[in-house]
């Protein structure tokens, strides 16, 4: 399935991204990582402020393609693989590394390099290694 | 308030991942095949974000005492390389090359409703919960309640 590079477009939608993590902080005083926030959403032990924030952020998220919906008349162009066995793996794999790694491409990827922190570059070299790896493997030398 | 822009701010995270193409695994997954259907675009979204939040993130943080309707910034204090940080990346990089879905995208593609993503979700939600609540093994091995 290839793709078109869309450089101006991948651009602004980064700053798009940037700017929310900088409004939560100012606002919320908390770091744009979705992982952290989505399971700061259920999870035990969370106190009550922090749920409601990440509740209203994951909500937010929910929101934004329902919206496109509404104003450009069509769901955003996307093709999700459908192997469902391994969508399944694919979801329990990134939910689980995410939390034991404290956090994925937004938290480390964007917040955390942003940031300058060594944790952070460590880990988004970590996972986008292992990614690039597990797409060489399935794509070239198993899936041809 | 603080749930007001906490939902304005998911709603422009989600219309950034729309708008760079990310909330697609198809890019995503053409980003990590360099030999094979490569698209790069990836790299403008982390580049564009951290453009933006690097400097951002440091004036907010300096320039005020607490943010606007918080008593603190809940900045990460730790700065140790320990083992779960570096198996954590490894094990969501593989999911991640696996499915094309991040947290972010998953969710901001859920409504779309594709049934890759209606198994992806439930899955990613357990895996966090799995990774949230199982007791560490070495923690509990010190205290002697297993062997």
């Amino acid at each position: 399935m290839d793709t078109e590079f869309t450089p101006w477009l991948s651009l602004a939608g980064g700053m798009l991204i940037g700017a929310s993590a900088v409004l939560l902080m100012a606002t919320n005083g908390r770091i744009a990582g979705i992982s952290g926030l989505t399971s700061r959403a259920f999870a035990r032990g969370t106190s009550g402020e922090a749920r409601g924030v990440s509740i209203f952020f994951v909500l937010g998220l929910l929101l934004a393609a329902p919206i496109w919906l509404a104003l450009n008349g069509e769901w955003p162009t996307q093709w999700v693989p459908g192997n469902l066995p391994l969508m399944a793996i694919a979801g329990l794999l990134v939910g689980f590394g995410a939390i034991l790694g404290n956090g994925c491409t937004s938290g480390h990827g964007v917040c955390g390099i942003s940031r300058g922190s060594a944790r952070s570059i460590v880990a988004t070299v970590t996972f986008m290694a292992s990614a690039f790896a597990t797409v060489l493997v399935t794509r070239h030398l198993i899936g041809g | 308030m603080k749930q007001l822009f906490a939902l304005l701010c998911g709603l422009i995270f989600g219309f950034g991942l729309i708008i760079s193409g990310m909330s697609d695994p198809a890019k995503v997954l053409n980003f990590l095949d360099v030999f094979g259907s490569w698209d790069p675009s990836l790299a403008f979204v982390i580049g564009g974000a951290v453009a933006v939040s690097a400097p951002g993130l440091a004036w907010v943080t300096r320039s005020r005492r607490a943010p606007f309707f918080g008593d603190t910034f809940h900045l990460p204090t730790r700065t140790d390389l320990d083992p779960n940080l570096l198996t954590g990346a490894a094990i969501f990089g593989i999911g991640w090359g696996l499915g094309g879905f991040c947290p972010g995208p998953a969710l901001t593609a859920l409504p779309i409703a594709a049934s890759g993503t209606l198994v992806f979700v439930p899955f990613m939600l357990g895996g966090m919960y799995l990774a949230r609540h199982t007791p560490d093994l070495a923690l509990l091995g010190k205290k002697g309640l297993i062997q």
